[in-house]
């Protein structure tokens, strides 16, 4: 009945996965009854953002397994299952559920384990791992009931690690072994300086420790003591001291495995046995085991073309890594200790800026060997490029290491690589795949991407992937037209210029000067949101009216029938029981549909253009004031209850708040601002998903910027840390009026960032170190703003002449009967078109 | 032939903006255009997001012709014709306008 053969995989991890996902493309793929045993609760997941779980993504975020992968592919998943023995005589594999399975060809991807070294006590509870997302819950776990935490090993994974018991609120400590951080990728100066940085960021690091015993602590669950007769009292304890693959199924069934473990394996990814291949972490190569997630996708390729019967080999990998370790950029570049006899040796430190790099060159000067970059890892692409493409070095090879002399740029273009470059580790995508994928009309990352898959693995990828974009159409003469619409040659941010340059004041005047045609939509409202952010003027003015939108128009939302919405401001979300029953009365006697809306206030649907002055009139008397919902401008403070109820608060989080909320309120943006305060890293106050976001710690209180919630979330960058008061006000003022200078229309901080060249490095130039000099004229214009604030409700009741258009009807005082609600959950809503449709015949015949 | 239906005064429309007038039952939204000194009249109905919306549209000119902005989905119909840029197939009912004396009058009927 069936003349496929059977393929069996044991382990479903990143690499075993990537495997399946080439295989159903494959050849080989027709040929194969696949069947897979994943010991873990479920699917594959990635493995290289497990962190993340700890800043929100669930396990379904993580997955890497699209849905109905195996059943669409036919694939036998047996999940939860552990393979337990391999029969190599009868071909067969046995599940710790019973399953045999009789295989023709056997993958083994069985990864690897965290190594615990066997200290007496290691056993003892709350004693933990980072590897799996059920080690993760249960350091949340742990964390929740300790104070302090201790990171055994301080490599890559170790500072990882760390910086997630940081941010579980954990007082944190790193012990190693060795006589330096990160001893594997790093030399005695990195090191060196990266211990620096990450104790200024308050981590502790304790090195050349060697633990020989963990019992109890006095004031902490446990006590761990070292062999200098030191000790250190920590509550929970993770080992992150080095990985052992995964071997012993393999190894009990009598494969070659390595004398320090590891199943043995040919450049085919072939073991001892021919009909059985290991790839990933469990898998030793030439005397190597490879700890990152690319060296074993390339393993996995290499397997499904031996099954496709096409040649390709694996010939071992490069290790080199860039990432960033509680903010701090460490990269670590082919030969990083000079091993490579004759290597030669540059090294450059900075101790103000805190910046390391080291460069390690061939005899002669020009070959590339290896580099260690600490605190500025900008050039680490241009630098892998050389040394993996042996691309002949600058005369003054220094000059890629040392801060450029004048404003010459030292970075290697996008055009100076070969064809053959391999832009992409994760995929192996090369400069040529990525040429040939424009030249076929991708002209966006994201067409790319989704093409070529390159940056869409460990991402670290993606900024050179965009600049041989760049470099590519530039070539190809294709220009972008940044024009903001037809009325105007010009950019947002250039017509702020004009704006601010030739103080002009009105929008006839610029298109008079600058423009031309009657305008539209686009262009005005834009300039009607510059003219409101550089003079502030009341919006309603007459030259400004036909700028706004019908909700400026109108000061409330208009909503899908043509009612409109009324949002007053509720400082910081704080709101007094007075203030709610006033809210309560107002909607009761205008009958509005309320709701608590997501940035902690209230909003009161459902009112005619008619009402709106006389709800405004009642909720001004009673002391509330426009909450802007209607305007590109600052929304909501939201806060949380913070240091004066909750036990955890470290500072007053609300009171911080709504004091930031009268600050800025009324400041017209590019697009609408939101900010959020919280009161201790339990972040309850979401601020790292918002445009400004604060967190009271010990030290002060964190900044964090250009964070976005909407269709598109991005996590804020975490801008300046343990700020005063004072200190922090003035950063916002500045971030906030940059971003209004130079943001383009209807672009929220979060894209303004991801389009800033440079990033958030630029962005901290130009705030905290004054790159530009601008920061005097940024806070003065936040200042002029501030000063010339009106509750625009307020002037507008006052002025009857603006009053006369919030009637329906120029020339009649009837409302309009298009206008028709009906009840649900206890309040009104607007009828649909069968409810509308039925209430006309009712009235027809009445 | 339909005559001419007196509805408001010139200084009760906006420049640059829109108003709504009830004649004889029917909602029309008036637009005036400073710069040309034109004024418009389109049916104050929005087809698409269903509403009697559009005299508060934004307005302007799309390659020179004279437009207005749905506030609701800012979909564009031009206040000559009333043909929508975005659906050929969608048109507003537009009205003659004059002014006279200081007033502004429709005709409600085609000529
Ligand atoms: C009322 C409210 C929903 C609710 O019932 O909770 C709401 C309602 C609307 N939101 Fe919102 N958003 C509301 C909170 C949010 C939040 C949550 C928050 O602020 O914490 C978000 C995500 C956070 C963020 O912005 O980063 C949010 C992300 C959006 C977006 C997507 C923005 C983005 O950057 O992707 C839009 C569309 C846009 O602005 O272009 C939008 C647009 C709208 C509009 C203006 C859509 C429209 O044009 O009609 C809605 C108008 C409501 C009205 O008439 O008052 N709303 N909206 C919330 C009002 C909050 C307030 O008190 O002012
Ligand atoms: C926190 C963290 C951060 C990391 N960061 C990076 C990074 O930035 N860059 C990078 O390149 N790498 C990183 N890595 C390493 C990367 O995750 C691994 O290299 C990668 O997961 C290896 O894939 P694998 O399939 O070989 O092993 P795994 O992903 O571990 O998969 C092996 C799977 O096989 C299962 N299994 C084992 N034995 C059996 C059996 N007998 N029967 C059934 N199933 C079995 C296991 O349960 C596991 O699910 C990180 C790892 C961690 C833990
Ligand atoms: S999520 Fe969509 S539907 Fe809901 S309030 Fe926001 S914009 Fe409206
Ligand atoms: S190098 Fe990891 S995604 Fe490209």
């Amino acid at each position: 009945m069936n003349s496929k053969q059977t393929l069996v995989v044991i382990g479903n991890g990143m690499v075993g996965q990537q495997f399946l996902a080439s295989l159903v493309n494959s050849a080989a793929y027709q040929h194969y009854q696949i069947v897979t045993f994943c010991e873990e609760p479920r699917p594959a997941y990635d493995r290289v953002h497990l962190s993340e779980y700890f800043a929100g993504k669930t396990a379904e975020d993580l997955s890497l397994v699209p849905a109905d992968f195996f059943a669409e592919h036919d694939i036998t998943l047996h999940l939860g299952d552990k393979a337990v023995a391999i029969d190599r005589e009868r071909k067969h594999v046995t599940s710790a559920q019973g399953h045999i399975i009789q295989y023709h060809k056997l993958v083994l991807a069985t990864g690897s384990f965290p190594f615990v070294p066997p200290v007496p006590g290691h056993d003892r509870p709350h004693c933990l791992v980072y590897r799996t997302i059920e080690d993760l819950d249960l350091i949340q776990a742990a964390a929740d009931v300790s104070k302090v935490g201790v990171v055994v090993g301080g490599g890559l994974l170790g500072l990882e690690a760390a910086k997630a018991l940081k941010d579980l609120g954990l007082q944190t400590h790193v012990v190693e072994f060795a006589p330096r951080l990160m001893a594997v990728q790093l030399d005695d100066g990195g090191g060196a300086m990266l211990r620096r940085k990450i104790e200024a960021l308050g981590v502790s690091v304790h090195l050349n420790k060697n633990t020989t015993l963990i019992d109890d602590g006095e004031h902490c669950r446990h006590k761990m003591n070292f062999a200098d007769g030191e000790a250190l009292e920590t509550d929970l304890i993770l080992f992150s001291a080095g990985i052992r693959p995964r071997d012993d199924i393999a190894r009990s069934c009598g494969l070659d495995v390595g004398p320090r473990g590891g199943i043995v394996i040919d450049n085919q990814c072939r073991t001892s046995d021919p009909d059985i291949y290991a790839i990933g972490e469990c898998a030793l190569w030439n005397g190597q085991i490879f700890g990152l997630v690319a060296p074993g996708y390339t393993m996995a390729r290499t397997v499904v073309a031996d099954l496709s019967a096409e040649t390709a080999s694996f010939t071992g990998a490069d290790m080199s890594t860039k990432l960033k370790l509680m903010g701090v950029d460490v990269a670590s570049i082919g030969d990083a200790h000079a091993k490579t006899p004759g290597a030669l040796v540059y090294t450059y430190q900075d101790g103000r800026a805190e910046i390391y790099k080291r460069l390690v060159v061939s005899p002669d000067n020009k070959q590339l060997y290896g580099a260690v970059l600490v605190g500025d890892a900008n050039g680490y692409s241009t630098l892998l490029q050389y040394c993996l493409n042996g691309i002949e070095l600058p005369e003054n090879p220094d000059s890629l290491i040392l801060p450029p002399r004048s404003d010459q740029s030292v970075g290697l273009g996008p055009d100076a690589l070969p064809d053959s470059a391999q832009i992409c580790s994760c995929y192996a995508v090369s400069k040529g795949d990525i040429c040939a994928a424009i030249a076929g009309g991708c002209c966006t990352v994201p067409a790319l991407k989704a093409e070529t898959q390159a940056a869409t693995g460990c991402g670290g990828c993606a900024a050179l992937l965009k600049s041989v974009l760049d470099c590519e159409l530039k070539k190809a003469g294709v220009e972008v037209n940044t024009d903001i619409c037809e009325h105007f040659p010009h950019t947002r941010q250039d017509l702020y210029n004009l704006i601010r340059v030739g103080q002009i004041k009105t929008f006839d005047e610029l298109l008079d000067k600058h423009g031309q045609g009657l305008g539209c939509e686009v262009c005005k409202q834009a300039v009607g949101s510059i003219l409101a952010s550089h003079w502030n003027d009341y919006i309603l003015e007459k030259p400004h009216i036909g700028l706004q939108d019908t909700n400026d128009t109108f000061l409330a939302n208009m909503q899908k029938d043509g009612t409109y919405s009324v949002v007053p401001r509720v400082t910081g979300g704080e709101i007094t029981p007075d203030g709610l029953i006033v809210l309560g009365q107002v909607a009761k006697k205008y009958g509005l549909y309320t709701k608590i809306t997501g940035g902690q206030r209230v909003d009161l649907f459902g009112a005619r253009v008619e009402q709106l002055p006389l709800i405004w009139k009642e909720l001004i008397d009673a002391g509330f004031e426009s909450g802007h919902a209607y305007g590109k401008s600052l929304r909501t403070v939201k806060s949380c209850v913070g240091s004066s109820w909750c036990r955890y608060g470290v500072d007053d989080s609300v009171g911080l708040a709504i004091e930031l909320e009268n600050r800025y309120k009324g400041l017209r943006a590019p697009h609408k601002i939101k900010f959020a305060v919280s009161g201790c890293t339990r972040e309850c106050a979401e601020a790292q998903s918002k445009d400004i976001g604060i967190i009271a710690t010990e030290g002060g209180w964190n900044l964090y910027v250009c964070g976005n919630g909407g269709m598109k979330p991005r996590h804020a960058d975490l801008f300046a840390t343990n700020l005063d008061k004072d200190t922090l006000i003035k950063l916002i003022d500045r971030v906030l009026f940059f971003y209004v200078r130079t943001a383009d229309r209807m672009q929220r901080t979060s894209v303004w960032m991801e389009n800033m060249e440079g990033g958030l490095d630029y962005l901290k130039s130009v705030v905290i170190d004054d790159k530009l000099g601008l920061c005097e004229d940024l806070e003065q214009q936040m200042q002029h703003v501030i000063a010339t604030y009106q509750c625009e409700w307020k002037t507008t009741l006052q002025d009857d002449s603006k009053l006369k258009r919030f009637r329906h009807f120029i020339n009649s005082d009837q409302a309009d009967d298009n206008i028709v609600f009906v009840e649900e959950r206890g309040q009104v809503r607007p009828a649909n078109e069968n409810e509308r449709r039925h209430f006309q015949l009712l009235e027809e015949v009445a | 032939m339909s005559a001419w239906i007196d509805v408001c005064a010139v200084e009760d429309l906006q420049a640059d903006s829109g108003v709504c007038a009830l004649v004889a039952g029917q909602q029309i939204a008036l637009f005036y255009l400073s710069k040309t000194q034109q004024i418009f009249a389109v049916s104050n109905f929005d087809p698409i997001g269903k509403a009697n919306v559009l005299s508060r549209a934004m307005i302007g000119d799309l390659g020179g012709e004279p437009m207005l902005a749905s506030p609701l989905y800012k979909q564009h119909y031009s206040l000559k014709t009333g043909v929508c840029f975005e659906y050929a197939d969608i048109t507003l009912q537009t009205y003659p306008v004059r002014i006279d004396n200081n007033r502004v009058a429709i005709k409600l009927g085609a000529e």
